[in-house]
């Protein structure tokens, strides 16, 4: 026999949808189907049952093969190498819950750390801009029941985040927007004719990295004021009537992704996006939110937000929160070699950082604690497997409009293994020790 | 014959799917072990769809299978899905924003059809190891 969890939460990207169904075995152990997920969700959930699943701590050999240990054993190296580093890096904090991410928060101050979390890949420099300008932002619902004017900037939600559209932007009839995408109006702005670009009203197929300079015709634009014919290979009469599109919206709101957080200009793109979102109040509502990607990435910053100040690259070194992206972020820490030992969770570096980081990575002492074999595991000395949160664990989770949500358990983990939270508790417990505090 | 284009990264709902399945599976380097390029710079290149091809940046080098672009066209730019290939030849500077340089990196495209597309962690592994041609 079969029963049906209904309500679980998605734990893949920062869309967090909230309406799915998991058909689980009676006894909770075997997880059959998962409904209403996007291709990417429903297989993160299935992945959970691979025959193959590591379940047990191991450790890097010599010659390069893995030797099976104990949890115990993982626990002493990992509370020893992160008590005897001067400047240990603890990164990743994307795919676990905040109660996990709040006792990597007290490990990371006991030995003096720099906590970072994969903002700082992906919407860190969207956080500095926020932090140099502010920002007006809204809840996903908000968007639902009231926007009629929908900016994609640099992001493909048909690829990273797939049910966006659906619930929550385009498709939806909300309480003012019954008509659903028919009532809306949607802009694109992307280098490429992207899958999500193909169903826009207007698409700006903007050269690449000239971000900045089309946000700043738009606010031109706004004002009716002259345009040079041609601005990012735009032409102007397409960006007057882009303007003209927003400018007669109820509601308009700017989603961005990794097209202006990764180009150059990076954080200053951010500052002219939000610009134009405060200009375009002068005519009618408006609001911006950034594409969060991954699953949790939003919590880590929110608990550090009210642990530290400060929501990535913080500098614990020096007994007190420092922080300074450019200096403080993980890329930076490894290419200038400032830090002596890695402690990933939650996160796979190994995969998504540049190949001069990652070799850096495996020249240090360093752990990571992932569900999964990764290209970080390929690189570091220890790696512990836990349970899955979203799946395997419940708790609570940022969506990507900073909506906290309680997440559900599915099925139970395989026989014996840790979730993060305990492995982390039993880590600061050691680490008390040792530093004898 | 070698094309040099502007290469960006970023997500696909394949890398999506593969990564959740297993970065240590085939899936994800099929996924994920590619550069898409427009038609017209096919052309140029002179290759015929699915060969293998070097690609090389100022920061590294790494051999991916040349695909036809599925969104496009946008010729002079080519893209490789977010992953270890693609980390091979970004540009790894953050000018002092904490962010690597992921998209808008001039490569050098040619092509390497005896040179084999290594998966995820072999590609890691040699690389730290100091394996890699
Ligand atoms: S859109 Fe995101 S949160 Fe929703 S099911 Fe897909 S991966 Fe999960």
């Amino acid at each position: 026999m079969t029963r049906t969890v209904t309500d679980v939460i998605c734990p893949f990207c920062g869309t967090l949808c909230d309406d799915l169904e998991v058909v689980v075995s009676d006894d909770g152990k075997e997880l059959h189907e998962v409904y209403n997920a996007c291709a990417i969700g429903a297989e993160k959930f299935l992945h959970s049952q691979a025959k193959d699943r590591i379940t047990r701590p191991r450790m890097r050999q010599e010659d390069g093969s893995w030797k099976e240990i104990s949890y115990d054993e993982a626990i002493e190296y990992t509370a020893t190498m992160l008590a005897e580093a001067k400047k240990p890096l603890m990164y990743g904090w994307s795919s676990t819950n905040c109660e996990a991410q709040a006792v990597g928060s007290e490990i990371g101050e006991a030995v003096g750390a720099v906590m970072d979390n994969t903002a700082t890949v992906c919407h860190g420099t969207s956080l500095i801009a926020v932090q140099d300008i502010g920002i007006p932002s809204c809840t996903l619902g908000e968007v639902k029941n009231r926007a009629d004017r929908i900016l994609f900037w640099g992001c493909n939600p048909a690829h990273a985040h797939p049910r966006h559209m659906s619930r929550y932007s385009i498709f939806p009839r909300g309480f003012f927007t019954g008509k659903g995408h028919t009532g809306r109006k949607m802009i694109v702005v992307d280098p490429r004719p992207t899958d999500t670009a193909s169903m826009a009203d207007i698409h700006l197929q903007i050269e690449q990295g000239r971000d900045y300079e089309l946000l700043n015709a738009l606010r031109v634009a706004f004002k009716g004021e002259k345009l040079p014919d041609v601005v990012a290979g735009i032409p102007k009469e397409k960006i007057y009537e882009a303007a003209e599109t927003l400018k007669s919206g109820r509601f308009a709101i700017i989603f961005f992704g990794m097209g202006v957080t990764q180009s150059l200009g990076k954080n200053h793109n951010i500052d002219e996006a939000i610009a134009v979102t405060r200009d375009l109040n002068e005519y009618t509502k408006a609001a911006i939110m950034p594409m969060r990607g991954h699953y949790n990435v939003t919590g880590s910053g929110q608990v550090w937000g009210w642990q530290f100040g400060f929501p990535y690259a913080v500098d614990l070194s020096r007994g007190f929160a420092r922080y300074n992206p450019g200096e403080t972020t993980s890329n930076d820490l490894l290419r200038r070699d400032e830090v002596d030992a890695v402690f990933v969770l939650g996160s796979d570096p190994g995969a998504h950082f540049p190949f001069s980081s990652v070799k850096k990575i495996y020249n240090l002492p360093s752990v990571v604690i992932d569900p999964h074999e990764t290209p970080t595991s390929e690189v570091c000395k220890v790696h512990v497997p836990v349970a899955f949160v979203g799946v395997e664990v419940g708790g609570c989770a940022y969506r990507m409009d900073n909506v906290p949500i309680e997440t559900r358990k599915v099925v139970d983990a395989p026989e014996g293994m840790m979730t993060d939270e305990e492995f982390l508790k039993r880590v600061l417990g050691r680490v008390k020790e040792i530093k004898g505090v | 014959m070698a094309i040099r284009v502007n290469l960006i990264s970023g997500r696909t709902i394949q890398q999506g799917v593969a990564m959740e399945a297993g970065k240590e599976k085939p899936a994800y380097t099929t996924a994920c072990g590619i550069i898409e390029l427009d038609p017209a710079d096919f052309k140029k290149l002179g290759a015929f769809r699915n060969t293998n091809v070097r690609v090389t940046s100022s920061y590294g080098s790494v051999v991916v299978k040349a695909v036809e672009a599925t969104q496009g066209p946008h010729p002079g730019v080519a893209y490789i899905p977010m992953g270890p290939w693609a980390n091979m030849v970004v540009n790894p500077n953050t000018y002092s924003t904490g962010m690597p340089t992921f998209k808008g990196t001039p490569v050098e495209v040619e092509t390497a059809k005896n040179e084999p597309v290594l998966s995820s962690l072999e590609l890691v592994r040699k690389g730290c190891r100091g394996e890699l041609a």
